[in-house]
C-alpha cells in the first residue's frame, strides 16, 4: 500500500519536474531581444525618441491610448513601447499569444508577426472586426561580423557552411522555404530554430557561420552581424497584422492604439528597419 | 505505523490537487485519435529516439562522474570541498536558457575551451554531443545532491568498521558505500533522467536543432505547438509515459532485497554482496 503511494508519488513529481521546464520556455521568447541590447539598436531609440514625443503632442486632441492591454509579436518589443508608452504589454511568439487569447487572456489587442496567426486568432473567434496590416519585413542572411567562412551571398557559397534557420513551422521558416524555393537554392542547415532570435544568437556568437533572419533583427543586432541582402526577398515580405480583440476590456483605448501604431507610428517603425504596409 | 499527524492529510490533497488537476485537463485535452498517427511520423519517432539515446548517455556519465562526486562532497572535511557543494547546485537554479549560454561561452566555437577545441578540428556545436553536454550539465547536480544527502545521513560508522578489518578504501566503496547508497543512487538516476529527458533550454542555446540530430522530444513539442498545440499535448503523453517506465523500473530495483544494506546492518559483515 505504502509502496504503491509512495511509487505514484514520485511520478506525480517526476511530471512536474518533465514540465516546468517546458513552461517556462514559453517566456523566453519574449525576455532574450532584450537581453541582447547593442549599441546600434540604442543608437537608433535615442535617435526616434525625439520624433515620437513630437507626433505624440501633435495627437495630444486624439483618443488616449492609456490602459490598454497589448499582446504583440517579440519582434515588435522595442519599437512598440516607443510608440505607446501608457500600454501594458505582453512580448511573446504570435503563436503562444494566439494560445494565450484562446485560453481567455484579457487583452484589447493582438499584433501578429504574420498573416497565419492572424487568420488562427479570427478562425478561434477571438477577433473584433478585420485586422489591418501595419507593417512588413523581409529575410537577409547575417554571419558574424567578420564572415569567417567567406559567405558570399544566398548561393552556393553556403554549401558545406553552418547554416542556422527558423523551422517551417514558424513564420520565418515558412518564409525561407518560399525563398529558397523561389530562388533554386538548396539550403542544407545544421539546425532550424523555433525562433528568429535564437537563429541571430547563434550567429552572433560565432557558432554559425550564416543565418537567415528578418532585417529588423540584423538592424537591432548593428555592429555583430554582416548583412546580405537576398535577391527577390523584398517581393514576397512577411506581413504584420493588428486587430481588436473580441470583447475588449478597455475598446476606445484598443481603437487609439490601432489608430497611433497606423498612423504616426508608421514613422517609428521604419527608423527599427520594418517596411511599409502594401 | 502512521506516525505522522493527521492534520498532514490536508495540505497532502491540496498539494495532490496542485499537481495533477493541470496534469488532468492536459490528458483531457490530448487528440487521442491521432497519437498513432503522430507516433507513426519519421519526425516524433526521430525525436523519441534521440531523447531515449542522449539520455541513456547522459544517465551514465552522471552515474560515472556523479556518485565519486558525491562521495567526495559527503565525506571529505576540506573546506574548499564543502564549497563545491554549493557550486554544484547552481545548475539548478540557474534557467535552462542560461544554462545553454554558459556552455556556449565555455565550449562553443569562441568559447573558453572551445576555442581551442576547434583549432584542433573538433566542433561541439550542433552535434548530438552537444545535447548529451546540455543534458549533462542540468542533470548532474540531481544525482549528486540526493546522493550526497543520504550519504550524509547515512553516516560513515560501516565503512570506518571496513576500514578498520583491512579493507581498501575502493573495496570499501563497492562493498559498504555502494549498497547503502543503492536506493539513494537508483532514485537520484531517475531523477536525474528525468530532468535530462525534460530539458530543453540549454539543448536549444547550445546544441541547437535538427531532426535526427539535435531535436529531441521536447524541442520537438515546443516546435509542434508553433502550428498545433493539441498535437504537441500528445506528444507530451509520450514524454510523460517513458518517464514513468523509467521510474517504475528504477523502484523496482532500488527495492531489490539484495541490493538493501540491512543485511550488512544485521550481521556487520561484508560477505553478502
Amino acid at each position: 500500500m505504502t509502496a504503491s503511494v509512495k511509487k505514484s508519488l514520485t511520478a506525480f513529481t517526476l511530471a512536474a519536474l518533465l514540465t516546468a521546464p517546458l513552461a517556462a520556455c514559453s517566456s523566453d521568447n519574449s525576455t532574450a531581444p532584450e537581453s541582447n541590447p547593442t549599441t546600434a539598436a540604442t543608437d537608433t531609440t535615442a535617435a526616434t525618441d525625439t520624433s515620437t514625443d513630437s507626433t505624440n503632442n501633435d495627437a495630444a486632441n486624439a483618443p488616449s491610448t492609456a490602459g490598454a492591454v497589448v499582446f504583440a509579436a517579440a519582434s515588435l518589443s522595442e519599437v512598440f513601447p516607443l510608440i505607446a508608452s501608457d500600454v501594458d504589454y505582453s512580448f511573446d511568439g504570435s503563436s503562444g499569444l494566439v494560445d494565450q487569447l484562446k485560453g481567455g487572456a484579457p487583452a484589447d489587442v493582438f499584433a501578429s508577426a504574420d498573416k497565419a496567426n492572424m487568420d488562427k486568432a479570427v478562425e478561434a473567434g477571438v477577433i473584433d472586426g478585420d485586422p489591418v496590416m501595419f507593417a512588413t519585413n523581409y529575410l537577409v542572411l547575417v554571419t558574424p561580423a567578420d564572415n569567417p567562412a567567406g559567405v558570399t551571398g544566398f548561393d552556393s557559397s553556403l554549401d558545406g557552411k553552418r547554416l542556422v534557420v527558423c523551422a517551417a513551422e514558424v513564420p520565418c521558416g515558412a518564409a525561407t522555404n518560399r525563398l529558397a524555393e523561389a530562388q533554386n537554392v538548396t539550403l542544407r542547415p545544421v539546425s532550424e530554430e523555433s525562433s528568429v532570435t535564437d537563429v541571430l544568437g547563434k550567429v552572433t556568437s560565432g557558432e554559425a557561420d550564416a543565418g537567415i533572419v528578418y532585417v529588423t533583427d540584423a538592424t537591432r543586432a548593428g555592429k555583430d552581424v554582416t548583412t546580405i541582402d537576398i535577391a527577390g526577398a523584398q517581393d514576397d515580405p512577411n506581413t504584420y497584422w493588428l486587430a481588436k480583440v473580441t470583447g475588449a476590456p478597455h475598446p476606445d483605448a484598443a481603437d487609439a492604439f490601432i489608430a497611433a501604431i497606423t498612423g504616426p507610428g508608421a514613422k517609428t517603425l521604419s527608423t527599427f528597419g520594418f517596411g511599409p504596409a502594401e | 505505523m502512521n506516525h505522522f499527524p493527521r492534520w498532514a492529510w490536508a495540505p497532502f490533497a491540496v498539494g495532490i490537487a496542485f499537481l495533477a488537476v493541470p496534469i488532468a485537463a492536459m490528458f483531457a485535452r490530448v487528440p487521442w485519435s491521432q497519437l498513432p498517427a503522430l507516433l507513426a511520423s519519421d519526425r516524433s519517432r526521430d525525436a523519441l529516439r534521440l531523447s531515449l539515446v542522449t539520455c541513456f548517455s547522459t544517465t551514465i556519465l552522471v552515474l560515472v562522474l556523479g556518485v565519486p562526486l558525491a562521495l567526495v562532497i559527503a565525506r571529505s572535511s576540506l573546506r574548499w570541498v564543502r564549497w563545491m557543494r554549493t557550486l554544484v547546485t547552481v545548475p539548478m537554479v540557474l534557467p535552462p536558457v542560461v544554462a545553454g549560454l554558459a556552455l556556449l561561452v565555455a565550449l562553443g566555437r569562441r568559447g573558453l575551451i572551445g576555442s581551442h577545441l576547434s583549432a584542433w578540428g573538433i566542433d561541439i556545436g550542433f552535434t548530438t554531443t552537444a545535447v548529451v553536454i546540455a543534458q549533462t550539465f542540468v542533470a548532474l547536480p540531481y544525482l549528486v545532491v540526493s546522493l550526497e544527502g543520504a550519504l550524509r545521513s547515512a553516516g560513515a560508522r560501516y565503512e570506518a568498521v571496513a576500514a578498520n578489518l583491512g579493507a581498501s578504501p575502493s573495496r570499501v566503496f563497492w562493498h559498504v558505500t555502494v549498497p547503502i547508497a543503492a536506493p539513494a543512487i537508483a532514485s537520484g538516476t531517475a531523477l536525474s533522467f528525468a530532468r535530462a529527458l525534460g530539458e530543453f533550454g540549454a539543448t536549444l542555446t547550445f546544441a541547437g536543432s535538427l531532426q535526427g540530430t539535435t531535436r529531441t522530444l521536447p524541442l520537438e513539442i515546443y516546435l509542434l505547438r508553433e502550428s498545433d498545440s493539441d498535437l504537441a499535448l500528445a506528444l507530451s503523453v509520450v514524454l510523460i509515459a517513458v518517464a514513468i517506465i523509467i521510474v517504475a523500473i528504477s523502484t523496482k530495483l532500488s527495492s531489490r532485497p539484495s541490493l538493501r544494506a540491512p543485511s550488512i546492518a544485521s550481521d556487520g559483515g561484508l560477505t553478502h554482496v
